[in-house]
C-alpha cells in the first residue's frame, strides 16, 4: 500500500468493543454510560433470562479469558455454577503486572462501569451476591474512578439489594494488591486477598471449586469482562462473526517499544502481526529495521519477520513460540540485542518469583546468570545447551503459571536469534551494540585530527599516535573506561 | 436520581437522557453546542492533559462559545497525548493530537470559530461496535 494511500483513506483495521467507551464517555458520569445502553445488558439478564441461558449466550460467543491462557469464559461460569455452595464470589483480575502493558488500566480509568455491569451479570449467572476488584495500588486513577462508579451504581440500584426490583442481590468492593506479578495468577490472587502470601497453589482444586475462603470463585479478567455486555446488547452471533475459528471477538493490545504509534489498539481476532505494527502502528521509529516483537509480556516470546504474517489468535502465538499474554506487544528494532532482551525478561521474573518452588525460584536465577555470562563475553559454547535444558526443566517442574513460563523468551529468542547467541558466546561480538562488555572502544580515522586529547586521557597508555596524525587504540591494552570519548570533541571515538 | 426499579425504567431513563443531550457524538444537531472531549487517563495527564482542560474551560467560556466540555478515558493514541476531539454542530468529531497550550489555542480561533483544519488530526482508524 502506498503511503499516500494510507494518508488520504485509513482503512479502519480496529475494533473497538472492549474499549467502545474509552475516550468516548465521561468515565465520572453514570448518566454517560446509560445513554450508550449500559447496564440494559444486566436488566435483560436478572428479568428475562435464567442463569443458565445466561451462561450458555456467554459460551455461544465463544469468548475466551483475555488475561493469557484463553480459557473458555462460557465454561468457566459453568463450573462455577455447578459447585454446590451457600455462598459464592465473582473476582475481577485487575492485576495489571507485565511490562509496558497498561490495557486493563485503561479500561478502568475509560468505562469502569462495564465492568462492573459484567461482573453483576457474572454473579447472576454463577449464584454470587458478592463480588470484588482485586487492584493494584499503584493505579490510583483507576482505584478513584472506580470508587465513584461502584458508589453510582449503588445509588441507581444496579449494585446492592433487589436489583431491578428482583430478588438479586450482588455488591463489589475493592482490594488492593501491592503490585506482585506472581499475584495476576488467580489461586495467588486468591490467596492474597485472604491477606496470606501471594503464593500461588495447585490447581485442583480450582477456584471454581474452592476459592476465595474455600468458596467457588470465578475470576475473569478486566478486558474479559468488558466484553460481557455488548454480546448481551448484539448476541453470541454477533459476536462469533468477529474473530478466527477458535478466537472470537477482538483483543485489546498495549503497542509499545520501538514503533511509531504507541498506544492502545483494539483489533479483530485473525488480524497479522504485520497489519499491527506497520500499519495501525505506523511502522518502526526513525526508519530503522524491525527485528522482532515480544507477545505476552515475560512470559511470552518474541515473534520475528517470518511471523508477520500469521493472523494473531491464542492457538497460532502458541505454535510461533509465543503466547497471547494479557496483550502487551513490545516492538524491537535492530539496535536491541536479543540476548539482552531475554535477560531483561529474566531479571523481571527473578525479581517477581514468589520463591514457593524451586525450579522457578533456583533455575531462573540459574538461567539469569547464564545470560548475565553471555552478555559479559564470559559465555561458552556449552552454555547454549545449558540454557536450553535449565529452561525445558524449569518449564516442566514449576508450580504455577509464572514459572512455567518464564524461560519462555530464552527459548524463543535461542529458536530465532541463535546466530546471536553465536556471536556472543563464540565471536564475543554484539552487534547490536548493546553488551557493553563486548564492544571495544575505536577511533575513526576520517574523523580523528590528531590532537592527542585522547592519548593523554587514557589511563593506560592504550592509545598511540603521531601528532595531527589519525590515533589507534590499542584493543589488548584498553580496560573501556570511556575517557578517551569524553574528551574527543570531534566524535572520533566510538563504540562498536 | 433515585433506584431505577425496573428494566422497562432503565429503558425510558435512557431515552429521556439521549433526548435532553444532545450534544452526544451519536446525536450530533445542527443546532447542539460545540462539544470538546479531553482524553484524561493515566497517560494523558502525565503528558499535560489537565492543563489543556483547564485552558479550554477558561478560554471557550472568554471567547463566548457554547461548548460542552467532557473529560473522557484514554482515546489509544498515547503517542500524540494529549488528545482532544471537537465535534462541531453537525459536524463529524476530529481528533487532534500533540496538543499544547499554543495548538489549543489554534483550535479555539481556526477550527472551533472558523471550521479550518489545525494540523495533528488524528485519522480515525477504528470500527465502532454500530458499524459492524
Amino acid at each position: 500500500m502506498s503511503e499516500t494511500a494510507v494518508k488520504s483513506e485509513p482503512k479502519k483495521k480496529q475494533i473497538r468493543i472492549a474499549l467502545r467507551n474509552c475516550g468516548v464517555i465521561n468515565p465520572g458520569r453514570i448518566e454517560d454510560y446509560i445513554e450508550k445502553d449500559g447496564y440494559l445488558s444486566l436488566g435483560r439478564v436478572v428479568t428475562e433470562l435464567t442463569p443458565e441461558e445466561s451462561i450458555e449466550i456467554v459460551r455461544e460467543s465463544g469468548l475466551r479469558g483475555r488475561g493469557g491462557a484463553g480459557f473458555s469464559t462460557g465454561l468457566k461460569w459453568e463450573f462455577a455454577r455447578r459447585s454446590k455452595s451457600d455462598q459464592k464470589y465473582v473476582v475481577c483480575n485487575a492485576d495489571e503486572g507485565d511490562p509496558g502493558a497498561f490495557m486493563d488500566r485503561s479500561i478502568l480509568e475509560g468505562d469502569p462501569h462495564s465492568v462492573l455491569e459484567a461482573m453483576a451479570i457474572c454473579g447472576y449467572a454463577i449464584g454470587a451476591d458478592t463480588g470484588f476488584i482485586y487492584i493494584r495500588a499503584e493505579y490510583p486513577l483507576a482505584i478513584e474512578r472506580l470508587k465513584t462508579a461502584i458508589a453510582q451504581a449503588r445509588e441507581f440500584g444496579f449494585l446492592g439489594k433487589r436489583i431491578f426490583g428482583t430478588a438479586f442481590d450482588f455488591d463489589i468492593s475493592l482490594k488492593y494488591g501491592a503490585g506482585a506479578f506472581v499475584c495476576g495468577e488467580e489461586t495467588a490472587l486468591i490467596h492474597s486477598m485472604e491477606g496470606h502470601r501471594g503464593e500461588p497453589s495447585l490447581k485442583p482444586p480450582f477456584p471454581a471449586e474452592s476459592g476465595y475462603l474455600g468458596k467457588p470463585t470465578n475470576v475473569n479478567n478486566v478486558e474479559t469482562f468488558a466484553n460481557i455486555p455488548v454480546i448481551f446488547q448484539r448476541g453470541p452471533e454477533w459476536f462469533k462473526q468477529i474473530g478466527t475459528e477458535r478466537s472470537k471477538g477482538t483483543k485489546v493490545f498495549a503497542l509499545a517499544g520501538k514503533v511509531n504509534n504507541v498506544g492502545l489498539v483494539e483489533v479483530p481476532m485473525g488480524i497479522t502481526i504485520r497489519e499491527v505494527i506497520f500499519e495501525i502502528g505506523g511502522g518502526i521509529k526513525d526508519g530503522k529495521k524491525f527485528k522482532a516483537v515480544q507477545t505476552g509480556g515475560p512470559s511470552g516470546g518474541c515473534l520475528t519477520e517470518k511471523h508477520l504474517d500469521t493472523p494473531i489468535d491464542y492457538e497460532n502465538l502458541v505454535a510461533c513460540g509465543s503466547m497471547m499474554g494479557s496483550g502487551g506487544m513490545i516492538v524491537m528494532d535492530e539496535d536491541d540485542c536479543m540476548v539482552s532482551i531475554a535477560k531483561f525478561f529474566l531479571d523481571f521474573t527473578v525479581e517477581e518469583s514468589c520463591g514457593k518452588c524451586a525450579p522457578c525460584r533456583i533455575g531462573n536465577k540459574r538461567l539469569y546468570e547464564l545470560l548475565d555470562r553471555i552478555c559479559a563475553g564470559k559465555g561458552e559454547l556449552e552454555d547454549l545447551d545449558r540454557l536450553r535444558n535449565l529452561s525445558e526443566v524449569i518449564k516442566d517442574t514449576s508450580l504455577c503459571g509464572l514459572g512455567q513460563s518464564s524461560p519462555n523468551p530464552v527459548l524463543s529468542t535461542l529458536a530465532n536469534f541463535y546466530d546471536e547467541y553465536i556471536s556472543h558466546v563464540v565471536d564475543k561480538k554484539c552487534h547490536a551494540g548493546v553488551c557493553r562488555d563486548l564492544l571495544e572502544y575505536f577511533i575513526v580515522e576520517e574523523n580523528c585530527v590528531g590532537c592527542t586529547a585522547c592519548a593523554r586521557a587514557c589511563p593506560v597508555g592504550a592509545i598511540n599516535g603521531e601528532r595531527k596524525e589519525p590515533h589507534v587504540i590499542n584493543p589488548e591494552i584498553c580496560i573501556k573506561c570511556g575517557a578517551c570519548m569524553e574528551k574527543c570533541k570531534f566524535d572520533a571515538v566510538i563504540l562498536r | 436520581m433515585s433506584r431505577i426499579q425496573s428494566f422497562e425504567e432503565l429503558k425510558l431513563y435512557r431515552d429521556e437522557l439521549r433526548r435532553s443531550n444532545k450534544s452526544d457524538g451519536q446525536q450530533n444537531h445542527t443546532d447542539s453546542p460545540v462539544l470538546v472531549k479531553i482524553a484524561m487517563a493515566t497517560c494523558s495527564l502525565a503528558a499535560g492533559a489537565e492543563k489543556i482542560m483547564q485552558f479550554m474551560t477558561e478560554e471557550l467560556d472568554k471567547r463566548g462559545i457554547d461548548a460542552v466540555i467532557c473529560g473522557t478515558g484514554c482515546m489509544g493514541y498515547c503517542y500524540a497525548e494529549p488528545t482532544i476531539e471537537v465535534t462541531l454542530p453537525g459536524e463529524e468529531p476530529v481528533v487532534f493530537g500533540y496538543v499544547d497550550l499554543k495548538k489549543a489555542d489554534l483550535i479555539i480561533e481556526n477550527y472551533i470559530k472558523q471550521g479550518e483544519m489545525v494540523a495533528g488530526v488524528i485519522p480515525v482508524n477504528y470500527k465502532k461496535v454500530e458499524e459492524i
